[in-house]
């Protein structure tokens, strides 16, 4: 797999990254909620406004397994091999690394030679996961200078302690657990870096057993899920620090941080507090040699009657944004955050960490609101949920199912499955392409990746 | 056999140069530190650690060579630098080892010892010591510093020091021109994969290295 240069879609740093050309193709894991037999499958999706088949899925490929659920997954390689500490500069972003978050397979596909039909080249077992690693529920990829790193949520058991493990580069074979110390933390969910800074940053969502049948009332009322983010030292493998939020504020979900490799702050999301049902924003930043967080954005819930809502949330006579996934463009501009709950995404300026700005907001999909989008006629359920914002920042896109045992408990007459593109204007302001609309019908669609790269698949190490 | 000196010490430069400009040896970790802190003195600081450890590889490789040269003849280490090289090859070949890796914030000493590792890994000294042998006074005697005996050692020295010269003159050229005028934009056009053409350089001076030390030499017959 040596090549004689860097792959193209390799950038040195984030500015170059976002002269990059447009993306053609997004890959997007195709969930099978109907309990039919078939597996889930990745999905190519034609993102090209010049071509015939655009916004058509041109490719599909079934998962060589039942009874799994695909959720998140990543490139083998990208720029972070440019990294001159770890250089690992000679070989090509070329295959997609995929996890099952259910059976905790790892589904290897090759996207060469023809990326409208990746073709499956490895499947790593869930038992050589289990016995290499003690870990279970594989969440996030991200390919780092050493090694694929991959988090987990927990242990084959279903309970914890949740990590990080690591794949070979180039044979895939796994390595092991990742963490050297774990200090105190227990729960795991997504996991970044500030390479720059050697530290990593995890954040905490529950076990496998406290998510894998739906979100479970008594222990969310007792604050049992994640509500702190953990700083460990990239290189050594070592617990750090850890930053709790306050136990009202349930579930920590997705870590961005600056792509500025000189820039020691990043966002993160908390998804529900239990005092008024808003969700937060947050921001880690560096101070006095360690680190800190600040709230720096609220998100409240909108009042709604009691037939409107599913049962979960009738007691409260509200619906929370349910805030489950965000993402930072390349040029750390603007943040993009997806409420579920109340069918929002907004896009915040966030030049200025500590203050960002709301600049445009759309709505599609929601619990109460149902609203629709000028490709099809009718009510929309599901919400904005999984958002990847390409390289150059004009582009967003999103899909609208969270996870299918939570799916079931907020949208209980199911979800028809939906992806839809944003134009984003350079200072701010958003609108729909009313020329895009993947309509998935009874499958349920999650993360999107776009070919060559976008703003949650690579890291630079230099500015 | 033709003066040594005629293509040695050329040899001896031109590999520091092209040490010296390969991103993956060093000046690319330089820049990266002096964008990181935003000043260029922590490219110069980098680059003279990193030089440092690259010497030192070079060094013990020389001490090496030297501390041989007191029992062997010339053409005996001539055949024992040959086959070692070759073998060396064979090794990068057929062994995937990865790039030695260090932490990104890593201290003066750290990046020294990561050059150290890399240039190891790379082979510098190993490169570096037919041309040492060769320099050595063609003596037929069977001591090669036999009338020479503190010269080995200024000989040593000098080529370590004009080595690493070499390396760091062509890691300022480039970290320079990266840093202050062209930008990163070059990297990914400019970053060839010297793998294989290293290890072929590598096997045929080694071949090159085997060759001149087992050929017969008429005029040693005594």
């Amino acid at each position: 797999m040596a090549v004689w240069r860097p792959d193209p879609t390799f950038y040195p740093s984030p500015r170059l990254a976002m002269k990059a050309p447009p993306e053609k193709l997004a890959y997007v894991v195709r969930l099978n909620p109907t309990g039919d037999g078939r597996g889930d499958a990745l999905c190519v999706v034609d993102v090209d406004p010049q071509s015939s088949s655009y916004s058509k899925v041109v490719g599909a490929v079934e998962m060589p397994y039942t009874g799994g659920e695909l959720h998140h997954f990543g490139w083998n390689a990208c720029s972070s091999m440019l990294c001159p500490n770890a250089p690992h500069p000679h070989v090509e972003r070329r295959y997609l690394v995929v996890p099952d978050i259910r059976t905790s397979h790892v589904t290897i596909l090759d996207t060469k030679p023809d990326p409208t039909q990746p073709k499956v080249v490895k499947v790593i077992e869930p038992e050589e996961v289990h016995e290499r690693t003690s870990y279970s529920r594989p969440h996030t990829v991200h390919c780092g200078p050493d090694g694929i790193y991959i988090s987990a949520l927990g242990s084959p058991d279903g309970e914890g302690p949740g990590g990080i493990f690591v794949l070979d580069h180039d044979s895939f074979d796994v390595l092991g657990r990742w963490e050297i110390d774990r200090g105190d933390q227990y729960l795991h969910y997504d996991f970044w870096w500030h390479l720059g800074y050697d530290t990593l940053i995890t954040s905490e969502w529950g076990t496998p057993r406290m998510v894998e049948h739906g979100v479970l009332g008594d222990e969310l009322l007792a604050a049992k899920y994640g509500h702190r983010i953990h700083v460990w030292d990239l290189h050594r493998r070592r617990h750090l620090q850890s930053l709790d939020l306050g136990s009202e504020h349930q579930m920590v979900l997705e870590l961005r941080p600056a792509h500025d490799p000189t820039r020691a702050y990043g966002f993160f999301n908390s998804v529900v507090n239990l005092k008024d049902l808003s969700s937060a924003i947050w921001l880690w930043h560096r101070r006095n040699g360690g680190w800190a967080v600040q709230k720096v954005i609220e998100i409240p819930p909108e009042p709604a009657e009691e037939d409107q809502l599913p049962d979960i949330l009738k007691p409260f006579k509200a619906v929370p944004p349910l805030v489950t996934d965000i993402d930072l463009s390349v040029d750390d501009r603007f943040l993009y955050v997806s409420c579920w709950g109340t069918g929002e995404l907004r896009q915040y300026d966030v030049s200025d960490p500590f203050r960002p700005r709301l600049t445009a907001t759309l709505q599609i999909g929601g619990i109460v609101r149902r609203a629709g989008h000028p490709a099809v006629s009718g009510p929309l359920n599901g919400g904005p949920q999984m958002v990847e914002v390409s390289r150059d920042g004009r582009r967003v896109y999103f899909t609208n199912s969270l996870y299918l045992p939570w799916d079931g408990q907020f949208y209980p007459d199911g979800i028809r499955g939906w992806m839809v593109k944003v134009d984003v204007e350079p200072d701010g302001g958003m609108r729909f392409d009313p020329a895009f609309f993947v309509d998935f019908g009874d499958q349920r669609a999650h993360q999107v990746r776009l070919q060559g790269g976008d703003a949650s698949s690579d890291s630079y190490c230099f500015p | 056999m033709p003066d040594p000196g005629l293509w040695a010490w050329p040899s001896v430069v031109g590999l520091g140069l092209l040490h010296g400009l390969n991103p993956g040896m060093g000046w690319l970790f330089a820049v990266a530190r002096g964008l990181q802190e935003g000043r260029a003195g922590a490219v110069l600081r980098a680059m003279v650690f990193i030089a440092a450890g690259h010497g030192a590889a070079v060094a013990g490789v020389a001490a090496l060579v030297l501390a041989l040269g007191r029992t062997a003849t010339q053409p005996a280490l001539l055949v024992l630098s040959g086959v070692a090289l070759l073998l060396f090859s064979a090794w990068r070949l057929l062994r995937r080892s990865p790039h030695p890796r260090t932490r990104f914030r890593a201290s003066g000493w750290e990046m020294a010892w990561w050059s150290f590792l890399v240039a190891t890994a790379h082979g510098a000294g190993l490169m570096v010591a037919p041309l040492l042998v060769a320099l050595g006074t063609p003596q037929p005697s069977a001591h090669l510093l036999h009338g020479v005996a503190s010269g080995g050692l200024q000989l040593a020295l000098l080529a370590t020091l004009v080595h690493t010269a070499a390396q760091l003159v062509a890691m300022g050229a480039a970290a320079t021109a990266v840093y202050r005028f062209v930008g990163l934009a070059v990297l990914n056009r400019a970053w060839v994969n010297d793998e294989l053409v290293w290890t072929a350089a590598l096997a045929l001076t080694g071949l090159a290295s085997l060759v001149a030390g087992a050929a017969p030499r008429p005029t040693l017959g005594l």
